[in-house]
């Protein structure tokens, strides 16, 4: 699954170099459940956009699912964005002006499906998250649970390897923040591999893995042999 | 196709976003383009009206006029041509076909039954049909024995039988011209309006009845048409001519015409001409029209994409190659401009129509398929053109950059 070798990543900042991550290796295997934690500039964002190819490395390899992605184009890190990973945002990041239904439907456009296929495939996806009579409501008719739960939809509609979310209870309140874990955490149980970004311990605590970073390194790495409900 | 479609698609959702800030973007190239329209639309009506008056007279005719300067009308002695410049043309000139001296009979009331006008009244032989390619519907036209036997008839033109009220068919009525009686033998066909002005006002009689009528003293307007037989021979007909006519007029080498042999439909090429001039000042204006309206697309949508930089983000995360967003940017600013152009086009329609109706006389407005098309064609072109830069803007934007912008 995703394997990190020696990753290293360094930013020119003005006259300064500046390393976020220095030299991780990390594997996470199929089916894993990992809290990805750490205070703000630890580099856990940088950790997290190289894992959903959004970003590539200075130095080192990150193999995902057997391929190495150091040496690929723009293009291809897109394709590869498209087909492995699913991405769910603190602030959801829907498209404004599209339906619920069109929102799930937009990744799928980029593998040149047919409109009526994607259209199926979109509405299974937004059903299985509960949304099935919201499928025509734009993002700002809908509550911020179902937004987010939208943009869960939208992440797994093509059944990526690794759904990827970053502080994804971030702007919700502790009831809704609630629904989307327990559907993080059902969705987990279905086989799907999910890592979460997040500094809150009771998010982390949903998760089989934490991997704590601190100054661009993995401090801590440990996982719960069983899982607190 | 798809990816096309979605595009699209997308990129009219974001336009209907902003409908107010998509028309005024697009107000430049509306209004271009409904300028060309309307200015095209006028000028065809124009030059399609002109050259189907024309259409009938042949290429192989040629025709004499008198050239007067304005130190002769200065002077009041105006150049006419003579009977013999006729006697010239036909008699000495190899290659001419039919000669047709149409003489301007000056002054000439015409009378029925207590109503008077004053058509032009022009003599002329039985060729002047065969030349001008116009005949009579009703009726005959003159004849040789008219022209030789000095018959008083004549042939009018139908507004002369409107105006003097005669019967539908005016043949065999008499009618008074100056102070003689015409017998009416025949009607024109009718030739309708050039610019407002009614082909159809005039009465034709026989040649010499024509000459005996203008006196001695006056010196008449002549003109002459003739026909060439052979089309291919036309330019060495009217070089012999030429030599011919100076010869009998006694100009000395060196000095100009003082006359000019010119081919019938040396008008509509000059109307041609003119609306060419036209449409290419016009092509010009427009062009610049468009140039402010593209840069003004190119600025609102430097703005969109900066607006859209974290929708442009979220797409990329879904996994938008730089291809997809180049593909969106570029159809939505083609088709912003192409939305102007179509308004642009049906503003200009109207307009055009519009103006062709308040103008008394003035042909209906007509519009060729292409020009449409080639405005709605270039209108988008000019979208895309200026689309490239803020569409290569947002496809090139970073990802983690472009989510992370608020």
């Amino acid at each position: 699954m995703i394997d990190l070798r020696g990753i290293t990543k360094r930013y020119q900042m003005g006259e300064e170099t500046v390393i976020a991550l220095a030299g991780i290796d990390l594997f996470i295997g199929k089916n894993e459940y990992v809290a990805l934690i750490g205070p703000s500039g630890s580099g856990k964002s940088t950790l997290m956009n190289l894992i959903g190819c959004l970003d590539s490395a200075t130095e080192g390899q990150y193999i995902l699912n057997d391929r190495d992605t150091s040496s690929l184009t723009e293009d291809e890190l897109a394709a590869v964005r498209n087909k492995e990973i699913g991405f769910v945002f603190q602030s959801f990041h829907l498209l404004p002006r599209q339906s619920a239904l069109q929102n799930v439907m937009q990744p799928l456009m980029y593998r040149r499906m047919p409109d009526a296929e994607r259209r199926r495939l979109a509405k299974e996806s937004l059903a299985n998250v509960g949304l099935s009579d919201r499928l025509g409501h734009l993002p700002n008719q809908l509550s911020g649970g179902q937004r987010q739960r939208v943009a869960v939809a939208r992440a797994l509609v093509g059944h990526p390897s690794i759904l990827l979310a970053d502080e994804p209870t971030g702007n919700l309140d502790s009831r809704t923040s609630s629904e989307i874990m327990a559907l993080f955490d059902a969705l987990h149980s279905n086989g799907q591999t999910v890592v979460v970004v997040t500094h809150e311990p009771d998010i982390a605590a949903h998760c089989q893995r934490t991997i704590r970073v601190f100054d661009g390194c993995v401090t801590e790495d440990f996982k719960k042999l069983s899982r607190v409900t | 196709m798809n990816i096309f479609k979605e595009a699209f698609r997308a990129a009219l959702t974001s336009l209907n976003a902003h409908r107010m800030r998509s028309l005024l973007t697009t107000l430049g190239i509306l209004i271009g383009t409904a300028a060309v329209i309307a200015v095209v639309s006028l000028l065809q009506g124009l030059s399609d009206s002109i050259a189907s008056q024309f259409s009938d007279l042949g290429g192989n005719t040629l025709s004499l006029k008198a050239v007067n300067d304005q130190d002769n009308f200065r002077r009041r002695r105006l150049n006419t041509l003579s009977i013999s410049d006729v006697d010239i043309l036909q008699y000495q000139v190899t290659g001419i076909e039919r000669v047709a001296p149409s003489l301007m009979v000056n002054n000439s009331i015409v009378s029925y039954k207590g109503r008077s006008i004053s058509p032009q009244v022009f003599g002329t032989n039985t060729e002047y049909q065969l030349v001008q390619n116009r005949y009579p519907s009703v009726g005959r036209f003159i004849t040789e024995s008219d022209d030789k036997g000095s018959r008083r008839v004549a042939v009018i033109g139908e507004k002369v039988r409107d105006e003097l009220k005669l019967p539908n068919n005016p043949v065999d009525e008499y009618l008074l011209v100056g102070n003689e009686w015409f017998k009416i033998v025949g009607m024109m066909e009718k030739q309708g309006e050039i610019l407002g002005f009614s082909q159809d006002n005039y009465v034709i009689i026989p040649f010499s009845v024509g000459r005996s009528m203008m006196g001695v003293f006056e010196r008449p307007y002549m003109e002459v048409s003739f026909t060439v037989g052979n089309l291919l021979e036309i330019n060495a007909v009217r070089e012999r001519a030429l030599r011919a006519i100076r010869n009998s007029r006694h100009l000395q080498p060196g000095k100009e015409d003082d006359f000019k042999i010119e081919a019938a439909d040396s008008f509509v090429k000059q109307f041609n001409k003119i609306t060419g001039i036209a449409t290419a000042v016009l092509a010009g204006i427009v062009s610049i029209s468009l140039l402010v309206g593209g840069i003004g697309i190119m600025n609102i949508m430097l703005v969109s994409v900066t607006e859209r930089t974290r929708e442009i983000g979220i797409l990329k995360a879904l996994g938008a190659t730089r291809r997809d967003i180049l593909l969106q940017f570029l159809l939505e600013a083609a088709l912003l401009s192409l939305f102007g152009g179509l308004i642009g086009i049906v503003i200009g329609l109207l307009a055009g129509l519009g103006i062709a109706s308040l103008i008394p006389e003035f042909p209906p407005a007509h519009v060729p398929f292409w020009v449409i098309a080639l405005a709605a064609g270039f209108s988008a072109l000019v979208g895309v053109i200026f689309g490239i830069a803020p569409a290569s803007k947002a496809a090139s934007l970073d990802p983690i950059e472009a989510l992370r912008y608020e």
